[in-house]
């Protein structure tokens, strides 16, 4: 048995704790949550996390074998799709800045499922210049009083916690103006609205904040250096969005070959042309993030993750709006309009009509795709920044 | 699993190709030496082949190579198509050496396989060239035998193959024909009576094709109809396969040129590369590129293993590579404004060698529609 706390890296070592975690916990006769809970508590959650947060230290890409045997014994996931944002973006911030007390409030939860997280980030007036949020946080004793309205924010109805970035202090530049929080979506200050979306339904939200109070104790990182931990949170957001592993024709693709395959009557020429060059494109694709993934598990990684984001939102609009398009006159119908409250989101569920329409989201949600290519420009490529005239002047002078 | 990185090996090959191309293959000397009867370096491919093994990489130990595998020659394609270098390496150490290696030992079939292990030996060495008598625009996967060259009985040959890339700078010609039993192939030395081998006036300076004419020439027979086809088969699915590797490195050349250029250039002021419709499209240039790298990795890891998914990948990386690297270029001519379009700047080297690499073991286009009857997704009928 190596010492408690050094990383574990020999895949039949992870391979003998699941082993022993489905002998001790028969996932037959064991309620999911209790196996979730034994699961974090072996280490078997997300094994690149540390020893004692649900993981082993292990290299990132052994989940895999963990996740191979727990699916080869039929045990219970998490339904990661239920919290994305606190799974892919909460959860990285907090083992990266959090407190060992809040590393140990809010990560079990937050894995097992009990505690679904939002993003309390983009407000009316700050989208992608996020750093020109409006919302305040002004300190009082223990605590932090903060007012101010959010929006877009996905999961805010199911949500027991929020990352939070507000402003607590206006007299400098607006990058250094920002603190970060953990925000209890309990407290009574909070109002969550739904916003319907072009798909009919309300997976987002507005947020309005009236005098929530925040301990200090719930702060991540220092005061005015929210912009710092925010980058976290972004990076991962994107990683979350683009970057799991895929069998080939998986997502829009499946869908598109599978209607052209069933339905040799819809077919033309000019779809022909296009489903092949978004064939080529999928695999593509496919192979950049198999081939990132070969550079994380051989501790290379390169700067390729950040296309990931962008080619795969230009690959679902693509396929979706062709998918439609090939459907003919069943393209004229859509599913249902009701305003529905999903819990989950799943990119390529329902019909046709429903992924063209949320795809659209794809290019905007986690950083526009415009975004991206200025980041992909200059910090990749070191293409120069535009001149700008925001960047030094205190965030209570700028133009909004 | 596949293996889409690159080793140290690969990496120490790519060190050293590259160090000897900066060296010996500056644009300035291609340029000079692309309007001269000798378009090719032969000094530089004899270093090449020769003294850093570069045309033996995919061939076995046994076979007189160095025992590595293609995924190595895709890199010393990289690296080739990111100087535009003007070498033989694609006709001789890849389609030639691929079909003489789908012969190798194996005597019988009306064939001398015998043959075909020396010619590889030598090739391997770097004591020969070749080049394979087909357009370079052939295509793998259609199944039909070439008809261009038919062989008599007498074991003489007689046709024309147009546009046979590498040719002028062969010494050995492998020729596909057709006989009265059926498809073979043939070794033709290029100093026989009887042949001729007329260079054109080609749109890629640096891979220069030319028109091979047989009037009864004198030839060994060295696979017949079970194995010819099948080695051909080979042969420019292998070709097409690495030549996606090759149009990587042009892509490559390309972006960072004009990432250079348009950090130094100064317009209204300011650095071109701060204007956001420049750097957009260099961003999405830089995506295509990282996919082209994976797609490249996977068609020459798939080749190398003799995975069954090849066909796949190579139509895949085909059609992918060929695309970008013609973007590459043309962004890269009109990204540099009126020096792009000059004949001194080294730009239309590149866009010349993309182009005809886009034409080259099958069209982006062609290799879809193959692509269409390898995963099952069928052209409308009618
Ligand atoms: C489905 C969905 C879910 C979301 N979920 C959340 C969430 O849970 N939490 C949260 O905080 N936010 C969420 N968002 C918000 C999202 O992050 C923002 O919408 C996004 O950052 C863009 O901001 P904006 O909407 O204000 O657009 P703007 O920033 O106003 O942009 C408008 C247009 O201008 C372009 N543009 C902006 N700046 C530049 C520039 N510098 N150069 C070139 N073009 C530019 C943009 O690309 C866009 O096309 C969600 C959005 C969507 C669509």
């Amino acid at each position: 048995m190596p010492p408690a706390n050094t990383p574990v890296t020999d895949p039949d070592e992870l391979r003998r704790r699941t082993q022993a975690l489905l002998a001790e916990h028969d996932p037959a006769v064991t309620e999911p949550l209790d196996f979730l809970r034994a699961r974090y508590d072996a280490g078997l959650a997300w094994v690149h996390f540390p020893h004692g947060h649900g993981g082993l230290d292990a290299p990132r890409a052994l989940q895999a074998v963990v996740d191979a045997e727990l699916a080869a014994a039929g045990a219970p996931d998490n339904d990661p799709g239920r919290n994305g944002i606190g799974l892919g973006m909460a959860a990285p911030t907090i083992l990266r800045y959090g407190t060992e007390e809040q590393k140990e409030r809010f990560l079990r939860p937050l894995w097992t499922g009990e505690e679904v997280w939002c993003q309390l980030f983009s407000e009316p007036g700050a989208g992608s210049d996020l750093a020109a949020l409006a919302t305040r946080a002004v300190r009082d004793g223990d605590s932090w009083v903060v007012d101010g309205q959010k929006v877009w924010t996905s999961s805010a109805h199911n949500a027991r916690w929020a990352i939070l970035i507000a402003r607590t202090d206006p007299d400098v530049p607006k990058h250094r103006g920002i603190t970060y929080f953990v925000c209890d979506m309990t407290d009574p200050g909070v109002e969550v609205r739904p916003l319907r979306q072009i798909t009919g339904e309300a997976e987002f939200n507005e947020v309005f904040l009236t005098g929530v109070r925040v301990p200090d104790a719930h702060r991540l990182g220092g005061v005015g250096e929210g912009w710092k931990v925010a980058q976290t949170t972004l990076n991962n957001e994107r990683v979350a969005i683009g970057g799991r592993r895929m069998p080939r024709e998986s997502g829009m693709i499946g869908k598109a070959a599978a209607t052209w395959r069933e339905r040799p009557e819809l077919r033309t020429h000019g779809l022909h042309q296009r489903l092949l060059s978004g064939w080529v494109g999928a695999e593509v694709a496919r192979l950049t993030g198999e081939r990132l993934r070969q550079q994380l598990t051989a501790g290379h990684p390169g700067p390729e993750g950040a296309g990931t984001k962008l080619a795969f939102a230009r690959l679902a609009q693509e396929l979706s709006g062709l998918e439609v398009e090939l459907l003919g006159e069943e393209g004229l119908s859509y599913d249902d309009w009701t305003l529905r409250r999903p819990e989950t989101v799943d990119f390529t569920g329902r019909e046709a009509g429903y992924r063209y329409l949320r795809a659209k989201g794809n290019s905007i949600e986690g950083g526009t795709s415009e975004v991206l290519r200025n980041i992909i420009a200059e910090r990749v490529l070191g293409l120069p920044a535009e001149p700008r005239t925001d960047k030094d002047l205190p965030w209570k002078e700028l133009a909004r | 699993m596949t293996d889409l990185l690159y080793s140290e090996i690969e990496e120490e090959l790519r060190a050293s190709v590259r160090a000897l191309l900066s060296d010996r293959c500056p644009p300035e000397s291609t340029l000079a030496r692309c309007e001269t009867g000798e378009p090719y370096d032969r000094g530089l491919w004899q270093t090449l082949a020769r003294d850093l093994g570069a045309a033996s990489l995919a061939v076995p130990e046994e076979a007189g190579g160095a025992g590595a595998s293609v995924r190595e020659a895709a890199v010393v394609l990289e690296e080739l198509g990111r100087a535009a270098a003007p070498t033989p390496y694609l006709g001789s150490a890849v389609l030639a050496t691929t079909a003489l290696l789908a012969l190798e030992g194996t005597d019988g079939d009306g064939g001398d396989g015998g043959e075909a292990s020396k010619l590889l030996a030598s090739l391997a060495a770097g004591e020969r060239t070749a080049a394979l008598a087909v357009p370079l625009s052939a295509m793998p996967g259609t199944g039909a035998f070439p008809l261009a060259v038919r062989a008599d009985s007498a074991g003489t040959l007689t046709g024309t193959v147009t546009s046979v890339a590498d040719a002028a700078a062969a010494d050995l010609l492998i020729v596909p024909a057709e006989g009265r039993d059926g498809p073979g192939l043939y070794a033709v030395e290029t100093t026989a009576a009887a042949l001729a081998v007329v260079p054109r006036t080609s749109l890629d300076l640096t891979r220069p094709v030319a028109d091979v004419t047989l009037t009864g020439t004198a030839a060994r027979r060295l696979a017949g109809a079970e194995q010819a086809p099948a080695a051909l088969e080979r042969a420019l699915l292998t070709g097409a396969g690495l030549l996606a590797s090759e149009q990587l490195g042009i892509a490559e050349w390309c972006l960072t040129a004009t990432v250079a250029y348009l950090k130094d250039r100064r317009q209204f002021g300011r650095q071109l590369g701060s204007f956001q419709a420049l750097k957009h499209r260099l961003a999405d240039l830089w995506l295509e590129v990282v996919g082209a790298r994976a797609a490249a990795r996977y068609a020459a890891d798939t080749l190398a293993t003799g995975d069954p998914d090849a066909p796949v990948a190579v139509a895949v990386a085909a059609s992918h590579c060929g695309e970008l690297a013609v973007r590459a270029a043309e962004e890269c001519v009109q990204l540099h404004g009126g020096i792009g379009m000059t004949w001194e700047h080294p730009a239309h080297l590149y866009l010349k060698r993309a182009k005809a690499d886009q034409i080259a073991l099958g069209t982006p286009d062609r290799h879809r529609a193959a692509l269409a009857a390898l995963v099952d997704l069928p052209a409308p009928v009618g």
